[in-house]
């Protein structure tokens, strides 16, 4: 690790402000990503502004039609919240399954869609539950904010305050984890609200996350597994590497939905 | 048995200390004035140095040194070593390459040591690594074991096609009388993965000099202390022995990899001197995964003949060992006199014949791995013998049963004469505990749930504490496999023991003190044992190989023996009695026929103050000295069982049963055992599931971090199913067999050929990760499917 600058507002105000002032500056949250980064010399930004300190950016909240998540909020809140296991249970199981518990008492929710890693599980659970990413700036719809491998439509020094789900009817996720880092290898969320499902897939992606136009029309007209037969992902634009190759990926994508599905399917 | 006598499992003593973090590892050591060392590490597999310019990092703050290759050489510091001469089958001795402990010229792997930077701090000392300018003539590299042969990049000038040994054991042409006669051969080509060791303390050393008595300190992570002392000062030469003092304190895991002599120790010691002040490196992960010495790396063909009735003929051995960029310092012995004596396996092979071929590649070193060569040969044995049975249309349990070896002593025509077993027992035991009888049962019923189910055994056997000295003399051995211990008894009674073997996760504060507690009669709590610190142990040969409780322990024994033997003469004097009449039983020296005794404690008392005898008839004190070097190898053998259910969707296989049988011989503690046989099982299991280390085609390490080298975690493995049978070891005189390794030696084969047995076809490697296993399942199932 270099030396850089460390600052710790105490306001959303103040981090906006400092990050306009402050040179060759980075946001930290959990710090999972950005610290390993750092310590292998990988990264070497000249200052880092602290989020932790800001209560408007922790705390959970539901609403008749959504819970809204506060940027700062740990994985392990979500785990263990009432409200969002009773509300949205899948994204409390989603949450659980990430990293381990060292990770999931440090690693952010904000953290993890900012960064928008391929591998990483939010990504599939706010595209497929049609999340709103607000900032101190604007509000972005899911479908808008990911923008492939590492990149979102955050603005340079923009803050992600919350994250707000709707409330689906009923929706699971089916993770296929890489054997050595618990990353996604194949990870599928999919949502049914009304008759809108949608379905997305995060580590498969060249691109990152993405959703599934194909599986999602026919589970809205059918939403159980069997109407997933005769979807062939192709392997064209999924990732390979030693674990697991475009073709393994591709097919693992159908398995993860078709499980997804029948989880999704058996909350009634 | 008492409580904490031989056989009770008692719990580990050391174990309060680890795990409140009281432990004291070698980076928890600082020295007044300690500086750090940094290693500048080639980022190229293969490359020649044109020229290095230190000057930039000369002049960074903090910075008091920096070294390259040009200074060690001027100060006349010798290269590593590897301790063990083989001798090509032409009688050629092997080709060993110059290993420099910084580089000389060229780099040979990935990670190799290109110079060191001492500074006031770790961070100055890499801010000023970086700073260093290598102008680098990259070459291309070989990695590829079955490549290395006939590549065209030469890794060494010794040797003109990488090879570093054409080694061969067994009879040739008894071996083809043996496959001219079968009625089937049964052949497969397997690899056997290399493995990155990763042990959980990373590798550390501080050297330290002191200018006024001119004596060096050296603090490292070592199995072996005395021999890194031996190594260091007479090969190496960064100091006269009895002017080094080498200290291995607590070692958190060691698996072979802290056998070795490293670069990175060497240096510390040296530079001590240099800078004039102590030198300390630690090791962080990623050049744990770089530079730590790799195991495993086979690339193997063989086959085994068999007559009408399934009866083992002969068996054909041939394997590329691929030994990485340099030879390390056992590295010669795994691949060979470690690996080709254990193919007889627990079988009566009449002809067996062996080619081995070690060749250099631009990847990190190979040596030994908890197991070393075994689990290569046990890997060998138990994937063709299985797959033999399955040829024949065989039980693959009672394939083996007929086979077994079962009279003793039985010479195999690969040097191992074994003592003793009593493979059949076993094989029985383990039948049954798994539940044998009913796999079928439970296939069916993972078939209806859309599962493959499968079984695979492992009849494994090996060869432990390495000895006798003689004899591993005769087979190229550079180093003496016997063992000391010194028994200091106290004036209170309490003992101290001094034992030439070290802990590092084994439990010998615990086990040796068992044995002491056992043969004196006195609490186990007035037993401290002593280890790790050249200083205070005179000599001794470390902890590798399963050896501390066959030979350790046995010098622990015959010292003890000594002590009593002593005591009884002080007991005589005492108690004014013949010594022939005096009885030591139940920590307490007799009069036979009497009551008339005393106590250990008060026999160690009048030893001391020595009132009662004088010096002409007796020497005053108690302490003696044992060194112990066996009559034989110990033959610990045993059956394990695997049940595999693999997700044909997926390719994911899921380990349900894990049945161990294993005969170790006398066990001390019960419950450090089977630890140990979980933690072998583990690591099996991660050789055979899950870890791999990939180097890419230009060299470098793909699987460099955690993030990608997948370690065993405890929900990867089942609860075992652990037993024993017992037949004591002739061989030292407490009937110890060892158990360290067995189960990273038994666990690959098991595991594999239950997956084979799920999938109906021989083709999976190791690891069998998901990705490979949903391969073979639909090669198996749907051999028209496109994939």
């Amino acid at each position: 690790m270099y030396a850089f600058e460390y600052h710790r507002p105490t306001s959303i105000g103040q981090a906006a402000t400092l990050a306009t002032e402050v040179e060759d500056v980075k946001f930290l949250a959990g710090g999972h990503t950005l610290l390993p980064t750092m310590k292998m010399r990988l990264a070497a930004p000249a200052s880092l502004i602290d989020l932790s300190q800001i209560a408007e950016l922790h705390g959970i909240e539901r609403s008749a039609e959504s819970i809204t998540i506060g940027a700062m909020t740990k994985h392990a809140e979500v785990v263990n919240s009432s409200e969002i296991r009773e509300s949205i249970p899948a994204l409390a199981e989603m949450a659980e399954l990430i990293g381990d518990p060292h990770v999931r008492h440090r690693g952010t929710i904000g953290g993890s869609v900012a960064n928008n890693d391929p591998s990483a599980d939010y990504p599939a659970a706010c595209l497929a539950l049609n999340a709103t990413i607000i900032t101190n700036k604007r509000e972005i719809a899911a479908d808008d904010f990911f923008q492939g491998i590492f990149t979102t439509a955050l603005e340079e020094g923009e803050i992600i305050t919350r994250v707000s789900f709707p409330i689906p009817s009923r929706a699971a996720y089916a993770k296929f984890r890489h054997p050595a880092s618990r990353y996604a290898l194949v990870g599928v969320f999919v949502a049914e609200r009304g008759n809108d499902v949608r379905l997305a897939v995060t580590g498969a992606g060249a691109d990152g996350v993405f959703r599934v136009p194909e599986m999602e029309q026919s589970l809205s007209r059918h939403f159980a597994p069997d109407a997933l037969e005769g979807i062939i992902i192709p392997p064209e634009g999924m990732n390979g590497d030693i674990h697991a190759d475009a073709a393994y990926r591709a097919h693992l994508v159908g398995i993860m939905a078709r499980r997804a599905v029948q989880a999704a399917a058996s909350r009634g | 048995m008492t409580a904490t006598g031989i056989g009770a499992p008692v719990r580990r003593k050391e174990d309060q200390r680890f795990v409140t973090g009281q432990g004291r590892y070698v980076d928890d050591f600082n020295r007044p004035g300690q500086a750090y060392a940094y290693f500048l590490r080639s980022p190229h597999a293969h490359a020649a140095i044109r020229s290095i310019d230190t000057g930039p990092a000369l002049v960074m703050p903090g910075v008091l040194a920096v070294f390259t290759g040009d200074d060690l050489a001027a100060d006349k510091i010798g290269g590593l070593i590897c301790g063990w001469m083989i001798h090509s089958k032409d009688g050629s001795p092997m080709k060993a390459g110059p290993h420099p402990a910084l580089a000389q010229d060229k780099v040979r792997y990935v990670g190799d040591h290109v110079a060191v930077v001492i500074a006031e701090t770790l961070a100055q000392a890499k801010d000023a690594a970086e700073a260093i300018v290598v102008d680098y003539d990259v070459l291309p590299a070989v990695v590829e074991t079955a490549e290395a042969q006939n590549s065209s990049v030469q890794v060494h000038d010794v040797s003109s096609d990488n090879t570093v040994f054409n080694w061969h054991l067994g009879d040739k042409d008894a071996t083809d009388a043996a496959f001219a006669q079968a009625k089937h051969v049964t052949k497969i080509d397997l690899v056997n993965n290399r493995l990155v060791p990763n042990p959980i303390e990373p590798r550390a050393a501080l050297g330290e000099y002191d200018p006024g008595t001119d004596n060096y300190t050296l603090y490292t992570t070592s199995q072996n202390p005395h021999v890194a002392r031996l190594v260091l000062s007479a090969f190496i030469g960064v100091a006269p022995e009895h002017k080094l003092r080498v200290i291995a304190p607590d070692v958190g895991g060691g698996f072979g990899s802290k056998i070795f002599i490293y670069a990175e120790e060497t240096v510390c010691v040296w530079a001590a001197k240099k800078v004039k002040r102590p030198v300390k490196w630690t090791s962080d992960r990623t050049e744990a995964f770089l530079s730590d010495a790799h195991g495993r790396d086979h690339v193997t063909r063989a086959e085994l003949a068999t007559d009408d009735s399934g009866k083992i003929l002969g068996l054909r051995v041939h394997t590329i060992a691929n030994l990485g960029a340099y030879l390390s310092t056992f590295s010669s012995s795994v691949p060979t006199y470690l690996y080709a004596p254990l193919l007889s396996g627990q079988y009566d092979i009449p002809a067996i014949y062996c080619e081995v071929d070690g060749v250099y590649t631009n990847t990190a070193p190979v040596d030994a791995y908890r197991g070393a060569g075994r689990p290569e040969a046990t890997f060998v044995v138990e994937r063709l013998v299985e797959k033999t049975a399955r040829e024949l249309g065989q039980d693959p349990a009672e394939f083996r049963r007929r086979n077994y070896i079962t009279q003793f002593p039985h010479q195999t025509p690969v040097i191992m004469a074994y003592d003793t077993g009593d493979y059949a027992a076993s094989l029985d035991k383990a039948l049954e505990l798994a539940d044998f009888a009913n796999f079928s049962e439970r296939k069916r019923d993972s078939a209806r749930r859309g599962r493959l189910r499968g079984i695979g055994f492992s009849s494994y056997i090996e060869a432990c504490g390495i000895a006798p000295s003689q004899a591993v003399g005769s087979l190229g051995a550079g180093v003496g496999l016997w063992e000391s211990a010194e028994v200091r008894v106290n004036p209170t009674g309490s003992v101290e023991v001094l034992t030439g073997s070290h802990s590092h996760g084994q439990g010998h504060e615990t086990t040796f003190a068992q044995l002491v507690s056992d043969r004196l009669g006195i609490p186990i709590d007035q037993v401290s044992i002593v280890h790790g610190d050249t200083d205070k142990v005179q000599f001794g040969m470390g902890t590798y190989g399963s050896r501390s409780g066959a030979v350790g322990m046995s010098a622990i024994a015959k010292a003890l023996d000594k002590v009593i033997a002593k005591g009884k003469k002080v007991a005589a004097h005492v108690l004014e009695a013949a010594e022939g009449d005096i009885e030591f039983k139940d920590g307490k020296f007799g009069v036979a026929g009497t009551d008339r005794a005393l106590g250990f404690g008060e026999v160690a008392l009048q030893a001391y103050i020595a009132h009662k005898f004088s010096g002409q008839d007796l020497e005053p004190g108690l302490k003696e000295g044992a060194f112990y070097d066996p009559t034989n190898f110990t033959f610990p053998a045993g059956v394990h069982i695997c049940e595999v259910e693999i997700d044909p969707d997926t390719g994911v296989t899921t380990i349900e049963r894990w049945t161990a049988v294993d005969d170790f011989g006398v066990i001390i503690n019960p419950m450090i055992v089977e630890g140990q046989v979980h933690g072998g099982i583990a690591q099996g299991v991660g050789q055979a599931l899950l870890e791999g280390a990939v180097y890419d085609q230009s060299g470098q390490l793909v699987t460099a971090s955690f993030n990608d080298y997948c370690m065993p975690r405890a929900a990867d493995l089942p609860s075992f199913q652990v037993d024993v049978t017992v037949t004591p070891c002739p061989s030292n005189p407490l009937g110890i067999k060892g158990c360290g390794e067995a189960g990273a030696i038994a666990a690959p084969p098991a595991v594999i050929n239950a997956i084979t047995d799920a999938l109906g076809h021989e083709d999976i490697s190791m690891p069998a990760t998901p990705q490979a296993v949903w391969r073979a399942v639909r090669k198996a199932h749907m051999p028209m499917a496109a994939e």
